[in-house]
């Protein structure tokens, strides 16, 4: 038992089960999928279809926290992506046509890989603190984004746009599709290659691990380029979801929903260290915050206070000076503890 | 501190020629600069900018947000970070609004809220001393709870309607030559002067600087890391909620929605006014200045008509960019 506690996923694991229990106490049918018109329904395939935009950013984020950096700017991207995509998407000559949406979508994509680019060029060349780097574009790339678009909210009507967010491939979801791709893709990347193993190198130590013959100047460069890559195909799903690009609040406030994810999911700021399950985790964990607690009868607003205290919570049970304030008053406390876990603890 | 080393002549030519403000002081010259110049080109292209009532405008429409600033110079000076400040100001507004309209006296609802925001801030302090828990993530869940408390004591928007309240937003304070401040401008600047004495003259000023600079050596030097720390945010707590005190008599009404990104425009204000945010250094004037920085973009776009709102976001993060980058460059200079 000691031994699953211990395991780092063990508590983002624990906490989403508790919300998933409490969310089949209040409503019995919770887990109850059924098929209609070859579709897959239900609640949890809702909220796996939610999560995905913040899934997808949380993983761009997760390799961008491995190294020591972390990334505000992707809820801008992600504006920025959909405004692109949607200004094209509606100029064009063919609006329904299929490669008109094809052609959008790339172009979106590929402005958001420059955003990446510009990101990376601050942080890992200029040496600028990840924090204020991207906090430029954070501001400034709403701005872009209602420059884009005119400050209108452009609606488009494009049946292949549309079945990014609506679509289904062989009953489920085609979002939920991409993000666990995207996830697959990167979890083979990092783990199956070296790769993982040089972002966690440079995240515990740049100049060292640079000396040892990494390339951390490219590493740091290709995490913010992943990242803001990412934050475009979740810019796509919010715009294709409502199938409108809102340059104000497409995205926002998913960086933050991003970071969450990923501390709840173990990975720490500090970097060095990161666990893409985690951060599906984390990610699944949200998305079901966001659905228990109208599920429970509270008002949804209130769930910027349950966030507040998962957030402290996992924080908490992190840091190892509150570990250590806990341990402390457990020896206090007369229980018989034998020498050698004494000393494995 | 050694710029008269470069004069080995000693004439007073040589040292005018080679005089160069103190570097310490150069960001907040250079956020100065920028404005003076910004006003310069405002005057020119538009009739009546520079008037010296455009500018005391920047301080009526931006008083709390000063206060933001100021509080949030005290915490990045000592290298952290404080996300929570803008719903601390929403909070506010709400607290404020929802005791008057339960019948409190204005006093008393002042003190509420000014109490609720400095415990907010302790709390923070202490979680981030005491758990060594990064100020980011610390904060950043100070941010949602100060927002889900605000959701908590009402989702509608109440108006404010207490009479003292109105009075002191309707009171317009006339200064020689003609020109009318309000009330909340001299909070703002009061607040600015005693912020940049305690910085500058106090033991606890020196702490401060002292722990962004270095926070182990300032816990060797047997400095009082952990009380500073905790105070700094405490400060930066009761500096948003006499922000959302301002706000509240700007808006006459309280809103949990209300100032939703403000702790960005109080971290753009810092950065511009010059301070590192690896902490160590930096001015509260320096912050101030950036407030009126980016309050002169807005009167810009709105004196010009023919720019669009967005412009302002693109301005400020063009800005924010600009100064770094003269940032990282000065410090690479000087390790």
């Amino acid at each position: 038992m000691r031994k699953v506690l211990s395991h780092p996923l063990a508590w983002p694991a624990i906490a989403l089960l508790v919300l998933l229990v409490v969310n089949v106490i209040a409503q019995p049918e919770f887990f109850h999928l059924r098929m209609q018109d070859g579709h897959l329904y239900g609640s949890l395939i809702d909220i796996l279809r939610n999560g995905a935009p913040v899934l997808l950013v949380a993983l761009g984020m997760t390799l961008v926290i491995a190294t020591r950096g972390i990334d505000l700017s992707v809820g801008a991207i992600a504006a920025i992506a959909g405004a692109v995509a949607c200004v094209r998407i509606a100029g064009s000559a063919d609006e329904s046509a299929t490669s008109t949406a094809i052609a959008a979508c790339a172009l979106a994509l590929a402005v958001c890989v420059v955003l990446g680019l510009w990101n990376g060029f601050l942080v890992a060349v200029l040496g600028i603190q990840p924090i204020i780097a991207t906090l430029v574009l954070m501001t400034a790339g709403r701005g872009l984004a209602m420059l884009i678009t005119d400050g209108q909210i452009t609606t488009v009507h494009n049946s292949f746009f549309d079945k990014i967010s609506a679509g289904y491939v062989l009953t489920i979801p085609l979002a939920i599709i991409v993000a666990l791709a995207v996830l697959g893709l990167t979890a083979v990347l990092t783990r199956r290659t070296a790769l993982g193993m040089l972002v966690e190198a440079v995240g515990i130590n740049p100049e060292a691990s640079r000396l040892a013959g990494v390339r951390s100047r490219t590493i740091i460069w290709t995490v913010y380029v992943f990242s803001a890559f990412c934050a475009g195909v979740a810019g796509l799903m919010i715009a294709s979801n409502t199938n409108a690009a809102d340059a104000n609040n497409a995205g926002l406030w998913i960086e933050l929903d991003a970071i969450l994810a990923v501390v709840i999911g173990g990975t720490s700021l500090a970097g060095g260290r990161f666990s893409l399950t985690g951060t599906l985790l984390g990610a699944m964990f949200i998305a079901t915050l966001a659905v228990t607690i109208p599920n429970i009868g509270i008002p949804s607003e209130t769930n910027y206070l349950f966030k507040a205290v998962v957030v402290i919570l996992v924080c908490l049970l992190q840091s190892p000076k509150a570990r250590a304030a806990l341990r402390i008053r457990r020896r206090v406390t007369p229980t018989p503890v034998s020498a050698p876990e004494k000393a494995a603890a | 501190m050694t710029t008269t080393t470069a004069t080995p002549t000693g004439s007073t030519w040589g040292r005018i020629r080679s005089y160069a403000p103190t570097s310490r002081y150069l960001p907040v010259l250079t956020t100065l600069a920028l404005l003076i110049g910004m006003f310069g080109v405002g005057g020119i292209r538009y009739d009546g900018f520079a008037d010296p009532q455009v500018v005391l405008n920047l301080f009526v429409d931006n008083a709390f947000l000063i206060m933001l600033a100021v509080g949030m110079t005290f915490v990045i000076l000592t290298g952290g970070i404080d996300l929570s400040v803008g719903s601390v100001v929403a909070l506010s507004t709400v607290i404020a609004a929802w005791t008057l309209e339960h019948g409190w006296p204005p006093v008393a609802a002042a003190l509420a809220v000014l109490v609720v925001g400095t415990l907010l801030g302790t709390v923070t302090g202490l979680v981030i001393h005491y758990f060594d828990i990064q100020p980011f993530i610390a904060t950043l869940a100070g941010m949602f709870l100060a927002r889900g408390l605000c959701f908590l004591i009402s989702v509608e928007s109440i108006p404010i309607h207490d009479k003292t309240f109105f009075d002191i937003a309707a009171n317009q304070i006339t200064l020689p030559g003609g020109y009318t401040i309000t009330p909340t401008v001299i909070v703002a600047v009061v607040a600015v002067a005693i912020a940049a004495w305690v910085l500058a003259r106090t033991r606890f000023g020196r702490t401060v600087y002292a722990i962004g600079g270095n926070e182990a050596s300032a816990m060797l030097m047997g400095l009082p890391v952990a009380r500073t720390k905790v105070a700094v945010y405490a400060i930066s707590g009761f500096c948003a909620s006499v922000g959302g005190l301002l706000f509240s008599l700007y808006m006459l009404s309280g809103y949990s929605l209300h100032a939703v990104g403000m702790e960005l425009d109080a971290i753009a204000a810092v950065v511009i006014g010059g301070t590192l945010l690896t902490g160590g250094r930096g001015y509260v004037v320096g912050s101030m200045l950036g407030v009126l920085v980016l309050g002169t973009i807005q009167t810009f776009i709105s004196f010009d008509g023919t720019l669009s709102s967005w412009w302002t976001k693109i301005a400020i993060g063009s800005l924010l960019l600009v100064f770094v980058v003269i940032q990282r460059v000065m410090t690479r200079r000087q390790p």
